[in-house]
């Protein structure tokens, strides 16, 4: 469960986050969608306990986000990153079960290498590729490994940021299923941000639309296309005359 | 009133990098005392940073040392005293040339490349990354490189000394005329055990300024490729200013006290 209340955030003095509310109750998927640079990444990162809020606060599963102390909610937690983040000096088997080398849970060599090769088969890989580094991978590949690492120690939360920004409509599709077949057998609830109005009605229930910092319209991804929401209709229709300032 | 609020903001900048960089170092130290110690990580930077430094820095040593009998023997003879080449080469390799040099041909490998790692990390996530995977980043990058050049070299420095003087000896007993006994005699008489530790003592600080000044501007990379190049750039830049203050500084607390 994700409960983010009254948000705001300043940068220098930009505010990009004025009084942000989300609620999303256990094993629900949400889509966060809105402009570049309004501020999407920074509710992950907030999330995370990267970034410390102004004000307000931030609880996952009843626990608060700390950013003095980001380890007690972050081992609920698996991220996908927008450009995968995956370590170039690691292998991929090695990247996967990161955590469980260096972090706090360990497990020997073996038995993560193990663990590694299952969670590769969950995303749709071969045992083979446990064993390359992520230099030798193609960006879908790349992606499938970062969404295996996310996925590994079940996770009660996932974040997804932009998981399909940059592939092609084949990979969108192969990933955007994915996610949903690992929101659905794993029982997680996620929060993906997305400008791709397709894979929001693919991976998540439901959708709340961020501009200039506020959220201004939620509800069911299925209700998006129908909305007369003068916001949701300029952003899905992508004209530039309407309430969300493109400038 | 445009130049006082300019002169303002530089102030207030190089204050906020101050308080930064302050911030940085007690992370560091707080980091270095508190488990998990990432073994492995130490000695890949001790590898890296130490061991794959040697080549460079003996090749840099050995030249200067050659370069400096042929110098002093040169002046020397303008008041008959070429008999000094082999006390000064040790003395000025010792306390001068070999820490300097040292520091600053190891700042140009090793600070650059820690910054470009870094700094490669911070722009494309992978520090974010780290975090969430319950890796601390100064612990697990940062710790082991401080420890690796603040620990190999002061060892460097004394590779880098011998070396440096068997330059001057060779140069000293195939070009000068010297008798390889008359040489080394004078070398063992004239050369301190202070004029050693403070060289190595040199290395201590030099090592800890080249690992700080890489790791601490990878960090604070942003703006992508651009911003990795500049941070590697003000990485090299500011570890071989504060290498040369900090030896002014320290030659002074040595020999002048």
């Amino acid at each position: 469960m994700i409960e983010i209340k009254n948000i705001h955030k300043t940068f220098g003095k930009q505010k990009v986050l004025d009084g942000v509310n989300i609620f999303a109750h256990q094993g629900s998927s949400t889509a966060l969608i809105g402009t570049s640079g309004g501020g999407k990444s920074v509710i992950l990162k907030i999330l995370l306990g990267l970034i410390e809020p102004d004000e307000g606060e931030v609880f996952i599963d009843k626990v608060k986000v700390s950013h003095r102390e980001p380890g007690r909610t972050l081992s609920r937690i698996g991220m996908l990153f927008q450009g995968s983040a995956l370590f170039d000096s690691l292998p991929v088997w090695q990247n996967i079960c990161f955590k469980f080398l260096k972090g706090t849970e360990k497990l020997s060599s073996k038995d993560a290498k193990e663990l590694a090769i299952q969670n590769l088969e969950k995303v749709g890989l071969n045992y083979k590729v446990a064993n390359k580094f992520p230099a030798d991978l193609s960006g879908g590949m790349k992606k499938r490994v970062a969404l295996a690492r996310a996925i590994v120690g079940n996770p009660k939360i996932i974040l997804f940021d932009e998981p399909t920004t940059g592939l092609d409509p084949i990979m969108t599709n192969t990933i955007n299923s994915l996610i949903r077949e690992i929101v659905e057998t794993m029982d997680v609830t996620t929060l993906t941000i997305t400008h791709d109005i397709s894979s929001v009605q693919q991976i998540s229930d439901n959708v709340a639309l961020l501009d200039s910092g506020r959220i201004r319209w939620e509800g069911k991804s299925k209700e998006l296309k129908g909305s007369k929401d003068p916001y949701v209709f300029q952003f899905i229709n992508g004209k530039h005359n309407g309430p969300i300032n493109v400038n | 009133m445009k130049v006082l609020r300019n002169l303002g903001q530089c102030v207030n900048c190089f204050l906020n990098k101050i308080g930064k960089v302050t911030d940085f170092i007690i992370s560091i130290f707080l980091n270095l005392v508190t488990p998990p110690i990432y073994g492995r990580e130490i000695l890949k930077a001790f590898y890296q940073i130490g061991w794959m430094s040697l080549p460079v820095l003996g090749l840099t040593a050995l030249f200067t040392g050659g370069a400096l009998a042929l110098q002093i023997y040169a002046g020397g003879s303008r008041f008959n005293a070429e008999q000094v080449v082999p006390a000064i080469v040790a003395i000025g390799m010792a306390r001068e040339l070999g820490p300097v040099l040292g520091g600053l041909i190891v700042a140009a490998r090793v600070a650059s490349s820690i910054a470009a790692e870094i700094g490669t990390m911070k722009v494309t996530e992978q520090l974010d990354a780290l975090t969430t995977l319950s890796t601390n980043p100064i612990k697990y990058l940062v710790v082991p490189r401080v420890l690796a050049a603040t620990l190999s070299l002061p060892a460097l420095i004394a590779i880098g000394d011998s070396i440096g003087i068997l330059g001057g000896y060779l140069v000293g007993i195939n070009r000068l005329d010297f008798s390889s006994s008359t040489y080394l005699a004078s070398t063992a008489s004239m050369l301190q055990i202070s004029d050693i530790f403070s060289g190595i003592i040199k290395g201590v600080f030099f090592g800890f300024i080249i690992a700080l000044s890489g790791c601490f501007n990878g960090f604070y990379a942003s703006n992508g490729a651009e911003g990795v190049g500049k941070a590697t750039k003000s990485a090299v830049v500011a570890a071989c200013v504060f290498i040369l203050a900090t030896n002014y500084i320290l030659t002074e607390a040595f020999f002048n006290s």
